[in-house]
């Protein structure tokens, strides 16, 4: 497994206004019997760039869409810029752009096109939305297609369309919902620059949804952790660390060559063991906590004729964060790549589509 | 796009064809024919004439081919076979009957298969035999009274005459009747079927989510959609007008400006309808089975095809809830009839009043789908 070392935030002592721009409120949705978003609050200051980490299905893109005005919450209230967004919903409008996880574009107009066609949704003269295309795609690196029919873009140059388009109306907030998933590594380094360069320079206040730890470890001031429809914990990514680090709580890597399901149980026996994760057929990703947890494995591995050719001490990561607070992985369908968890509550989380 | 132009062309010219608009074009249909009749006291004269008289007047009009049959059987398994439609039999005791002053029979046998030739079969063959009666009691009754002539003969036989006139000139022909409804059910079905396309295409791809975070008025997102079919079904309504007119010669009896008038108040009052059913269904696919279940029986219920009279009464019930009735009689009315405004008044009320009911329905159902 890739591990992440997280750098030092480079927004860390960035001076944030200390002024609430979001006000979430006790905000819940429910589909029927499913409910989707369960009594969330929080707050979001001016200028600050917050994640929502949590596996597909945690409730992340429908808190996205009760702010933007797209789905009316069943419960509680959220207000952006002091506007409600149920009772003065095209206020709101005014002041928001979002980038959802579905590429709002017709394939079969230009880049310009299409952006002339959103742009003139909103109430901005001829001459000055033509301008600010033309500056968009310039900021994009999509001016030499801009007459170009989207639909023969690559993922990545239609994400950066996707983005743009979302700047149109040049938000005050701009929700981001999943904006790297799909893309590959190139591709999704020059959308978290954009990002951190646009609020950086605009001082766009950024709300952004995603289950990909380095998006939420690279970007966000705070990042809130989302699971079956609750905030469990929101915090900076240092302090969230801290809440494993701070509780005794080690992680050992495990290399073995005859790592047998039978060894996976007897580790996951042991008292001082939270979480046990097989990583493939040789690694064993352990959580332990107390004084002789190391001793303990160790034993109970020897114990059993297992051999170990490696073993290290890990820095929490956020992956191993939302472990030690739900109980199991952010994993899910869209990411393949990842190894199963072998440590499960409730079965892996669905994504749903609307 | 290339639908838009495609589909009511391929109606339209499928329709006209299969319902050929000068009622008999059939011709040449292949009939066996057989004298059975053994004659009465050596003579067959009876049974000859009446051949001759038969082929004499095919000849003029065309319509059937005589190939030769041994006997009512060999007919039947040719008609079996598929070598023949139909076939004309005089039976043996035909000379002694006409000899002896009675009825001559003919028998005459028929393709079950099929209804439509064999029923042609029956009407051209009567029309032969009841004129060739008419001749044959003409001279009869010329040789019974010297009162009576050439001149009279006739009047004698058959005191009556039937002529028929409809309300406008010209002879309508079963095109003509469908044409107004084909044209209704057309542009209703596009509109029909185009708006959940429209709408939950959009849904599908996210376009409507970039449109509805914009400071815009809701409605004129269904608005937009909603002018946007409009000018397609219109489109595809003058399309069908213009086929119908130039390929078909359908006369147009009434206002061209009131067809479209109400071409444009059918789409109106679908509309509604359209948007609720997007509305309801989850994805483009189910919305679109949602419309083919609604059309289907609207097609045949609306008495596009079939005239509503010959239904059974729970089915003509059914057929006065459904606006097509009203939007296609109402076309049929102007353009075959010739009809006014105030000849279509019922019509034009039903079909308002639907639209009314279906967009005030429709619109905060919409509303509702979209925040949902």
């Amino acid at each position: 497994m890739l591990v992440y070392i997280a750098p030092k935030n480079i927004f860390g002592d960035f001076p944030l206004e200390n002024e609430s721009i979001i006000e979430v409120e006790n905000l819940t949705k429910t589909f029927n019997d499913f409910v989707a978003v369960d009594d969330i609050s929080f707050d979001v200051k001016k200028g600050e760039i917050l994640g929502l980490l949590g596996p597909n299905g945690a409730g992340k893109s429908t808190t996205l869409r009760m702010l933007s005005t797209l789905a009316r919450p069943t419960k509680g209230t959220a207000t952006i810029g002091g506007y409600d967004v149920v009772k003065n919903d095209t206020n709101v409008r005014k002041l928001i752009g979002i980038v959802s996880e579905k590429m709002i574009m017709y394939n079969r107009l230009t880049a310009r096109e299409n952006l002339r066609f959103f742009g003139s949704l909103f109430n901005i003269p001829k001459d000055v939305l033509a301008k600010r295309i033309e500056e968009l795609l310039e900021l994009v690196q999509l001016t030499k297609w801009k007459d170009s029919q989207v639909g023969t873009f690559s993922t990545g140059m239609r994400q950066r369309m996707n983005v743009i388009r979302a700047l149109l109306n040049l938000p005050q907030v701009l929700f981001l919902d999943e904006p790297t998933m799909g893309l590959d590594p190139q591709s999704s380094v020059e959308i978290r620059e954009f990002i951190k360069k646009l609020n950086r320079e605009n001082k766009t206040t950024i709300i952004i949804t995603t289950h990909m730890m380095v998006d939420a470890d690279l970007l966000c001031d705070r990042i809130g952790i989302m699971d079956h429809g609750k905030i469990v914990a929101l915090d900076t990514s240092t302090n969230l660390k801290k809440l494993i680090s701070g509780v005794g709580t080690t992680i050992l890597n495990l290399e073995m060559a005859n790592l047998t399901s039978e060894l996976v149980e007897t580790v996951r026996a042991l008292k001082c063991a939270d979480s046990v994760t097989q990583e493939n057929s040789t690694h064993l990703k352990i959580l332990v906590h107390g004084d002789e947890a190391f001793d303990s494995v160790i034993d109970a591995i020897r114990a059993k004729n297992g051999k170990i050719d490696s073993m290290e001490n890990l820095q929490p990561t956020l992956e191993d964060v939302f472990l030690h607070l739900t109980g199991h992985q952010v994993r899910d369908t869209a990411d393949q790549k990842m190894p199963m968890a072998t440590h499960r509550r409730f079965g892996a989380p669905q994504g749903r589509t609307r | 796009m290339v639908l838009l132009v495609l589909m009511p062309m391929f109606m339209m010219v499928m329709v006209g064809f299969i319902y050929p608009s000068n009622g008999s074009s059939m011709s040449n249909l292949p009939v066996a024919l057989v004298n059975e009749d053994v004659g009465y006291g050596n003579s067959t004269i009876a049974s000859q004439t009446f051949t001759m008289v038969l082929r004499q007047i095919n000849d003029k009009t065309g319509i059937m081919v005589f190939s030769n049959a041994s006997s009512v059987g060999d007919i039947k398994s040719m008609v079996q076979k598929g070598d023949i439609y139909g076939g004309i039999v005089v039976p043996s005791n035909f000379s002694t009957s006409i000899l002896n002053g009675k009825q001559g029979t003919l028998i005459i046998v028929t393709d079950q298969s099929n209804p439509q030739i064999s029923v042609t079969i029956q009407g051209v063959l009567s029309a032969v035999f009841d004129q060739m009666g008419t001749m044959l009691a003409q001279q009869k009754v010329q040789m019974l009274s010297p009162a009576v002539n050439a001149n009279n003969s006739l009047a004698i036989v058959k005191p009556y005459k039937v002529q028929t006139e409809g309300v406008v000139g010209g002879n309508p022909s079963y095109f003509d009747f469908i044409a107004p409804g084909l044209m209704a059910m057309t542009v209703m079905m596009s509109v029909m079927t185009g708006l959940p396309v429209a709408i939950s295409q959009e849904k599908e791809i996210g376009t409507l989510d970039g449109m509805m975070v914009a400071p815009i008025n809701r409605l004129s997102i269904i608005l937009g959609k909603t002018l946007g079919q409009t000018a397609r079904g219109l489109i595809q309504g003058v399309l069908i007008l213009v086929l119908s007119v130039g390929l078909f010669g359908v006369a147009i009896q009434g206002s061209i400006l009131l067809v479209f008038g109400l071409l444009l108040l059918g789409i109106f009052s679908f509309v509604g309808l359209g948007i609720v059913i997007t509305s309801f269904a989850k994805d483009q696919e189910t919305a679109q089975m949602m419309m083919m279940t609604l059309m289907f029986p609207m097609m045949f219920l609306s008495g596009v095809f079939f005239p509503i009279q010959q239904m059974p009464w729970y089915m003509q019930d059914i057929s006065k809830v459904l606006p097509l009735t009203y939007a296609s009689e109402a076309l049929r009315k102007v353009m075959v009839l010739g009809a006014g405004i105030p000849e279509i008044t019922t019509e034009l009320t039903v079909l308002i009043a639907f639209g009314v009911v279906m967009t005030a329905i429709a619109v905060p159902v919409f509303r509702r789908m979209m925040t949902r």
